[in-house]
């Protein structure tokens, strides 16, 4: 299935013959093309990967050739709206600004169903992990890969009870990576500690077989903590157990990621804080690879904050390392994350880790000697006291149940508030059996104990033979199952927003299709509550139903609060139905310039009437504002309030090609008529022939201008570049006909 | 517990380890962590790990399940689910799959009972 940019992605299309489908590869994939030096436009980058076929760039490009570098990292995005056919869709969005690590969030309470769901249920707060929206997202990211040109892993967790079935499936589906933890699921599902590990192991070995990456869990221990910046030596010793577990289940350490968070957040020193812990851990990790998140402890409902904690997240990532550069979308304080967040988040990173781009070779961290020096070695210290004593105590599951873990004191200090545990407590305690001597499991990729032998000596490592090949070397063994429930799945949604999606009717969208939802700021002059309630009833005004104030920002007590507010619009708008105007023409910076190099040009320009205003005019015409004297047009301004005659009388002084008339004041259609005056007084002193006239302002409608007797009429939103390209234009169809 | 934090006490005998001999105590004490819950990974099974050897062995989610309560409820889970399938299969002439579904509807008990024992 190919697809063209300005093509919308056919779900219905997607979905059919899903039963067929196949996964093209398997595994992790990092970018290509890391390590060398690049030219890419004006400059030469050192940490980029190749470029991509076909991106979004950040707004910025257009003053740089529309560059779109693609830092060696890895960028993550998290996607969970509860409708996997809308993700779909943001996925797309998402690739094309550079992200290529798609994370699937599960819905709540997945980690406690005790087997795998089917079929496409609806979720909340993420989606229903199933084989066939697994298989029609990796269905969907191969389309879309192939549209930006680069691979892009796709990912989803390996926890709660059902640990071991979702790997395989996964493994079968060609999920990239996953969440793979078991002290998540002992310390924040409370599932049973014994059955944690013991499905942990199974798990992890069949994520090894599918070559998957491993993310941990840890950075939830910072998520918890009531000081999140206390519990750096067990975040370490946490990684450290996950980490040396997977490798010994047969995980290869190059594909063992730490998901490690800065502790802390502004208006904390952060950095002093946070650039030790990340140094420590690179260090004592050194043969691992880090998945840098972003601290959400201390995010809030401002995006702005949440922006700008994780552009100093960023620069931590950039001067130790993170093979996975993940984001958090910086509404996530607020609402389930939207489309237009899931774009900031991976531009937020693109945008940070592209400009700073080499500063490692510029600038150094002092790691021998001073406060890092110091503070790295006692981070490892409290590291391995915090390990002694889990062994004096009794081991792992004796150190859980002692709440060891999670305690907000900075190891040894303990203040008691941990998360404990039972040994024998939990969701499926009592579900662990004891193998016995003839166990056997005829699979591949089985850990553990396993009897092959009493059957066929030869087999021992390869013991799907025995069943002449499992799922894995014969997928299609794999029994596919459409859907279960006959209300709750993806072809009752589409239908519901089928119109949207077939006809030209749109409406605006943040989560779904046809979702209705908008977001509005606005400033009262009132203090926040009362700002509060004035904002709903404003939004109730102005039409929008279900409305929400999601934000709230006091600029000063008395003088004023900001607010942000959502809510939905219950109409469409069909696009056929619009007067769309033609776009205004714009010739290159450059093919203007050489016009104005072989033959100079000259114009007059002022505000006319009786009008004081002179700020748009400058904008067209100052070359700060990149206004026409950019490209060398000679420009004589001569002020405001100018006198229509003194205007036409420059013009014929100083022989110039063209007049630029600003006019604001519109009052009586007096714009109008000074525009006739112009195009008059010219016709009457034998110059309108050879003379080009423009009228601009903001009450100016184009046409109307023409109609009196300008060659053209610039309105709201005009740029130097618009008119430049005019007179360019206008003065070469002159020669033409001259 | 509620302890104060008594580091400079409790650090005194990691204070003449290098850093690198502090990093490889790290990893000394991970694995001595750790080694205890993979020994109970390789000994035992649990109901999700057997579903997981029934889907690789061609069976839906839901069949799997199926048959490993049955295991479970027969007491036989400690020879393996797919085990229980799979000597199913080959002392019915049976194809695997076909073994599992007349195991979920009921059937092949009899002898699975005879070769592994199980609950009556």
């Amino acid at each position: 299935m190919d697809i063209k940019p300005n093509e919308r992605l056919n779900i219905e299309k997607l979905l059919e013959n899903l039963e067929d489908y196949r996964p093209r590869r398997r595994g992790w994939h990092w970018r290509e093309g890391a390590g060398e030096k690049r030219k890419i436009g004006k400059f030469e980058y050192y940490d980029t990967s190749e470029n991509l076929t076909q991106s979004t760039p950040l707004p910025a490009a257009h003053y740089f050739d529309d560059i779109d570098p693609q830092p060696s990292n890895i960028i993550t995005t998290e996607i969970a709206s509860g409708r996997f056919e809308d993700d779909i869709r943001r996925m797309r969005m998402a690739a094309w600004h550079g992200a290529d690590h798609l994370m699937v969030i599960r819905t709540a309470g997945q980690s406690h169903m005790d087997g795998l769901i089917e079929g496409t249920p609806q979720g909340i707060g993420g989606i229903p992990i199933t084989r066939k929206q697994v298989r029609a997202q990796r269905k969907a990211l191969d389309i879309i890969e192939d549209e930006v040109g680069r691979p892009i892993n796709y990912h989803s967790y390996v926890s709660g009870v059902a640990g071991p079935e979702i790997a395989v499936m996964f493994a079968e589906e060609g999920v990239n990576g996953a969440h793979q933890d078991p002290q998540y699921n002992v310390l924040y599902r409370n599932i049973n500690m014994v059955r944690s590990f013991v499905d942990a192991a199974n798990a992890k070995k069949v994520m090894a077989w599918a070559d998957m990456a491993q993310i941990d869990g840890a950075h939830n221990a910072n998520a918890t903590a009531r000081e999140a910046w206390k519990v750096m030596p067990e975040l370490m010793v946490q990684h450290g157990i996950n980490s040396i577990f997977s490798a010994k289940c047969g995980v290869k350490k190059e594909n063992i990621c730490l998901s490690t968070v800065p502790p802390t957040a502004p208006p904390a020193p952060c950095m002093r804080l946070d650039l030790p812990y990340a140094v420590a851990l690179r260090e004592l990790f050194e043969d691992y690879k880090m998945r840098a998140q972003q601290n959400t402890k201390y995010m809030g409902s401002s995006t702005r904050e949440a922006t700008v904690t994780h552009t100093l997240n960023l620069l931590i990532s950039k001067l130790t390392r993170a093979e996975i550069q993940s984001t958090i979308t910086p509404d996530e304080g607020r609402n389930v994350p939207w489309h237009i967040y899931n774009i900031e988040g991976t531009d937020t990173a693109k945008q940070a880790l592209v400009g700073m781009d080499g500063l490692t070779e510029m600038v150094e961290i002092k790691r021998d000697h001073g406060e890092l020096a110091d503070k790295v070695r006692e981070l490892k210290e409290r590291a391995v006291l915090f390990m002694e004593e889990i062994i004096e105590s009794g081991g792992y599951f004796q150190a859980v149940e002692d709440g060891f873990f999670v305690d907000s004191g900075l190891y040894p200090e303990r203040n008691g508030d941990g998360i404990a545990r039972k040994i024998n407590g939990g969701i499926g305690a009592g579900s662990v059996y004891e193998r016995d001597e003839d166990y056997l499991a005829p699979v591949t990729a089985f850990f553990g104990y396993n009897n092959v032998e009493q059957y066929d000596e030869s087999l021992v490592n390869d013991p799907s033979k025995l069943i002449d090949g499992c799922t894995f070397e014969k997928p299609d063994k794999i029994i596919y199952i459409d859907e279960l429930d006959e209300n709750d799945n993806v072809h009752v949604r589409l239908e519901e927003t089928k119109e949207l999606r077939e006809s030209s009717k749109i409406k605006p969208e943040m989560e779904w299709k046809g979702d209705g939802i908008v977001q509005t700021t606005i400033c009262l002059p009132v203090e926040a509550r009362v700002a509060e309630f004035a904002a709903i009833e404003i939004a109730k005004k102005m039409g929008l139903k279900e409305v929400e104030v999601i934000h709230k920002e006091v600029m000063q007590e008395a003088e004023g609060t900001r607010v942000e507010f959502k809510g939905k619009v219950p109409f469409n708008i069909d696009t056929d139905d619009l007067v769309i105007p033609p776009k205004p023409e714009v010739m290159s910076d450059d093919e203007i310039r050489n016009d104005i190099d072989k033959k100079p040009m000259k114009i007059v320009a002022g505000t006319v009437g009786e009008d004081e205003h002179s700020v748009g005019l400058r904008e067209i015409i100052d070359i700060k504002h990149g206004g026409i004297e950019k490209y060398g047009i000679d420009c004589h301004y001569l002020g405001t309030s100018v006198p229509v005659e003194k205007l036409v009388d420059a013009a014929i002084e100083t022989n110039a090609d063209a007049i630029l008339a600003s006019t604001i004041i519109s009052h009586d259609d007096i714009h109008y008529k000074n525009m006739k005056n112009i195009h008059e007084l010219c016709i009457e002193k034998g110059i309108r022939d050879k003379i080009i006239i423009t009228a601009g302002g903001t009450q100016v409608t184009p046409e109307l201008a023409e109609k009196n007797g300008m060659d053209k009429g610039f309105g709201r939103g005009t740029k130097g570049i618009h008119v430049a390209t005019f007179l360019v234009k206008k003065r070469r169809e002159m020669e033409n006909e001259g | 517990m509620k302890r104060n934090d008594d580091f400079e006490i409790r650090s005194k005998h990691l204070k003449n380890l290098s850093e690198d001999e502090l990093e490889q105590k790290f990893w000394e004490l991970a694995e001595k962590i750790v080694d205890p819950m993979v020994e109970l990974g390789k000994k035992n099974t649990t109901p999700s790990i057997e579903r997981s050897v029934l889907l690789r062995m061609g069976f839906s989610s839901t069949e799997s399940k199926e048959i490993v309560q049955k295991v479970i409820d027969k007491n036989l889970i400690g020879k393996g689910a797919g085990h229980i399938v799979y000597r199913a299969a080959k002392d019915n002439n049976l194809t695997v799959r076909d073994a599992g579904i007349k195991l979920i509807e009921g059937e092949l008990w009899d002898s699975v009972e005879k070769v592994f024992g199980g609950e009556k």
